[in-house]
Order: structure tokens, then sequence, then C-alpha cells
């Protein structure tokens, strides 16, 4: 038997003590396969696994599952999205099952954004369990070789289980104890939403280790580099749960014309190399849309190459 | 109670355009509590009616009815010797009201008046929201007396998600994150402990996806 959970990549890198470094890509609108493996392809090497979101934003994509495919097809490690909206617990469960036997080794369990957001927001939503159900199912299935009803699964779904934190949303207070559950949940890494406030993050942090949560599961930091001042301010603005400073807005509008994408690289390294001292910070998950091009540049300048192979 | 909004004035002269004589049904009670089907508006909704048919040169006959109940037959049955004198019904109950006329009475042509919209109660005067989803098995009790089911975006029994933001839902700033409000009121209680306890996956067989309802009290049955 084998000592990991699931044989992941990403399951090795962090098991071994490596710094974990993994990034992000979006299937395309449509059936443009050959956008996606260009985008995954300039992660290759560059990252442990790349996260594939799941009609991310509740705008509909190429499904999470089929692009993940693609993504092993080019010979990179997917980490398999999927959210609560979309799916009752008969497809998330034949999901889970499916993704398996296509080889695919992480899933990330979310309980996904509002369809209201998206490009349907007429539809009907499902949400028939949550993130810490669908954590809590993931895990039953591949330990105790169960379905949600009690029933036996042949052969289990071997999966590395991920979840996401928001040490940004409120409330504040509650956030650790929420990540806490998702752990006692199943959860066996997390990634975080983009951190911009340091200050935060660093208390959240400190309370995670206090409770010993990073000794119970891996704790991947969420970055994005910021391209623009606009972009700063729509996430500072528009999107949910995201907490931009002013001093980072500052500094990106000082930077000067031209200047500002680099600045924002600027910081997101400084960050990652505090991340890398930060006790409890397993890794970072770099989360660079639509800049997927910038990736291998970022990871180098990071000094977080070469990879860990096995 | 059952909250409903009138529908468009528009609709509704579209729905009976080729009816000129009808009958407006109100209800005395969850519609008449929230000032939409009740004796009041079965007069307002006549005379709009009027009006706007003699605008367009035809003439209308609007006969005006409010009952007792429009869900419990005994009442329903109140308008049986006067329905045939008209060509349409136009109820204004919720929508429990149009289709136990048209169980009632199958020879009719029946529509709706109104918008039925939730279970809830009123915030205040002419304000409302909703309250219960009817799932058929009540939980508030493990969220501080208050329903995530019927109020959470997302129906979420193990929240709050991370689109929380200053005690507003990530779906708009008008929609408060009810999962706020129970995680403050509950660490307010000392109760931190109950809520970080694992909630598992309810079974829905109760609410609505268990297929349509029915429910049968056998001490009231005769």
């Amino acid at each position: 038997m084998s000592e990991y959970k699931s044989g992941s990549t990403l399951e090795k890198v962090l098991k071994a003590g490596h710094f974990a470094f993994t990034g992000e890509c979006g299937p395309p609108q449509g059936a443009n396969v050959e956008h996606l493996r260009e985008k995954a392809g300039h992660l290759k090497g560059f990252v442990d696994a790349v996260n594939v979101t799941d009609n991310q934003t509740a705008v509909v994509r190429m499904s999470s599952w089929a692009a993940s495919v693609i993504l092993l097809q080019e010979g990179l490690e997917p980490n398999f999205q999927m959210v609560c909206r979309d799916r009752n617990r008969l497809a998330i469960q034949s999901d889970i099952l499916g993704v398996y036997v296509m080889g695919i080794r992480n899933m990330l369990c979310l309980s996904g954004d509002h369809q209201k957001f998206g490009n349907h927001p007429d539809a009907k939503n499902v949400f028939d369990i949550d993130s810490m159900q669908l954590i809590h199912t993931v895990k039953t299935m591949r330990d105790e070789g169960k379905f949600l009803n009690g029933q036996e699964v042949d052969v289990p779904p071997k999966l590395f289980i991920g979840a996401a934190s928001n040490p940004f949303a409120e409330p504040f207070d509650f956030r650790v104890y929420r990540l806490a559950k998702k752990i006692a949940a199943g959860a066996d890494f997390v990634q975080t939403q983009c951190i911009y406030n340091m200050d935060r993050f660093r208390e959240f942090m400190k309370k995670a280790v206090d409770m010993g949560l990073h000794e119970k599961c891996y704790i991947l930091a969420g970055v994005t580099p910021m391209k623009s001042v606009g972009m700063a301010l729509y996430m500072s603005k528009q999107v949910p749960g995201m907490e931009v400073p002013d001093s980072l807005i500052k500094r990106l509008r000082g930077a000067g014309k031209g200047k500002v994408a680099e600045e924002g690289i600027r910081y997101a390294l400084e960050q990652i190399e505090e991340f890398k001292e930060m006790e409890g910070v397993a890794g970072v998950h770099l989360m660079a849309i639509e800049w997927e091009h910038r990736v291998p540049e970022i990871a180098e300048r990071a000094g977080v190459l070469p990879r860990p192979t096995f | 109670m059952i909250v409903a909004e009138p529908k468009p004035i528009k609709e509704i002269l579209e729905m009976v355009s080729d009816f000129s004589k009808i009958l407006v049904v109100g209800c005395k009670g969850c519609v008449t509590v929230c000032n939409v089907g009740g004796s009041k508006e079965v007069s307002i909704l006549a005379s709009t009616l009027k009006i706007a048919r003699k605008k367009n040169g035809q003439g209308i006959e609007v006969g005006e009815y409010t009952l007792e109940r429009q869900c419990d037959p005994e009442y329903v049955d109140e308008i049986r010797d006067i329905i045939s004198d008209y060509e349409a019904v136009i109820s204004i109950a919720c929508g429990v009201g149009p289709q136990f006329l048209s169980e009632k009475y199958p020879g009719s042509r029946i529509f709706p008046g109104v918008n039925t919209k939730f279970m809830g109660g009123a915030e205040e005067h002419g304000i409302w929201s909703e309250r219960c989803a009817g799932c058929g098995t009540c939980v508030v009790h493990y969220f501080g007396g208050l329903c995530p089911i019927a109020r959470c975006s997302k129906s979420l029994l193990n929240g709050p998600c991370g689109g929380s933001s200053s005690g507003k839902c990530e779906i708009s700033q008008e929609v408060d994150c009810i999962w706020d409000v129970i995680v403050r009121k509950m660490m307010e209680q000392g109760r931190l402990d109950e809520l970080i306890e694992f909630k598992p996956p309810k079974s829905w067989v109760t609410a609505r996806d268990g297929g349509p309802r029915r429910m049968i009290r056998e001490d009231l049955v005769k």
C-alpha cells in the first residue's frame, strides 16, 4: 500500500516538506482546446499542480473535469475544482468517481459563486450540499469507501482533498474556526483567497498556528499579481470578500506609466519571500489570471525553481 | 404569512383581453394582511380594469367577491351560484387560490392576479422579507433561531461562505448575510462549539424535492 492518500505530485511535494507552488488555469468559454493547451503549456514544469476552475464566477466554460483531463494529456497535474452550485449529491459523487478514473488526483471542494454574478443569472441553483459537506463526502468515499447513503463504493477514489479559505471575509473572528472545520471535515490542503492585506493574513496565520492547524493540513497562501491599477480597484470594490489595502493601490499608482505590472509582480514576489518564512505556510498558490505566460518568469524570480520531481 | 405582489396591470389586461364579464376574487387570509389581495384590492383592481377597458373603447363588466379564504373548499363553494355568470375569474389570492378555484370550477377560466413571492413577515409597514423555505424539517434552533436554508443565498448549513462582506451577502448589498448574523449571535452567546460542529448533508425528502407534498392528520380526518 502507498503511504500516500492519493499519490499526487502535490501531495508528494508537500509531504516531502518542499515549499509547494501551484498555478491556475481557467477553461475556455467554448471548445477552444488549442487555447487551453497553449495556456496550460506556459505552466508546465513551473508549478506542482494547476487548479482548473469550475464555471468560475458562474460563467459557463468547458467543464472543469474535461479541461483537467486535457491538462493531464499535456503532462500537467490538475487540481480539479468542483462547486456545489451546479450539481446535486448524485452528480457530485459520480463526477468524483469519473475524475479519479481519468487520472485526476487532486480535488478542490468549493460552494461556488452564486449564479447571480454570472452569464446565466436566470439559472436555478442546486446547493444540495455545501463545500464542508463536499469535503466530507470525498473523504468518506476515499477513506471509508462509502457513498453518502452508506453504500459501499466499488474501488474508492483516492483523491488529495483541497479546500479554500478566505481569511479576509467576515466575520473575521470566525474565519480561522471555519478553516479548522474544513480540516476536521477532511481537507488535506487549503488554498487561500488572494492575499493583499499582509497584516491581516499574519494575524490569521498566527491563530491557525496557535490552534495547530498547520500540522493537520497544508496551507497554501493565495497570490495574484496586480496587472494594473484598474484591476486593483476592481478587486477592491467589486470582488466580494477581497481586501486590497489603499497602500498597495497607492504603490501601484506611484509606479508610473508602463511600470504598474512590474510593480504588481514585485509586490507578489515580496509576499512569496515572506510566505517562505512564515510559520504554517506550506506553499503558494499563484493565481495569475489570464497571465499564464508570465508564470515562468514569476516562478524564476521567486526562486521556486526547479520544481521537485518524483 | 404568504407574501405576494400584484401582477403588472398590463399583464392582467392581456390575460383577460378576450373576456368582457370578469369576476375578481380576493381572499381575507395572508394576502389581505400583506395588502395585495383583500376586499380593498379587489375593488381597486375592478375599477382599474373598468377604466382601462373604457379607455380602449371596450366595455367590461366586473364582479367583486372576497372569500374568507381561497385555500379551504367550503369557502370556495360560496361563489358557486355566481361564477357561471362570468366568462373569466381573476384570483388575487396566493398561488393556492387560483388552483382551488380551478379544481372546484373546472368549466371556468381562472387567471392569477398576483405573483406569490415567499413565506415571510413584515419587517415594517410596506417591507416584507423571506423567513421560511418550507423544507419540512425545521432546524432553526441549530442556528441561533435563524434559517440558513431560506435566508442564505446558497442555503449553506456550514457557512458563512467567503463572499460575506460587511454583514451583506455577495449577491447584493440589499441582502443581509444571515450567516454573519448567526455567527455573531452564537459567538456572543458563547456557543462557538455548536457552530464548529459539522452539519451533515440534509435530507431534502421532506422538502419539495421529495415530490409534491400532502399531509394527513389522522386525528382530524373524519
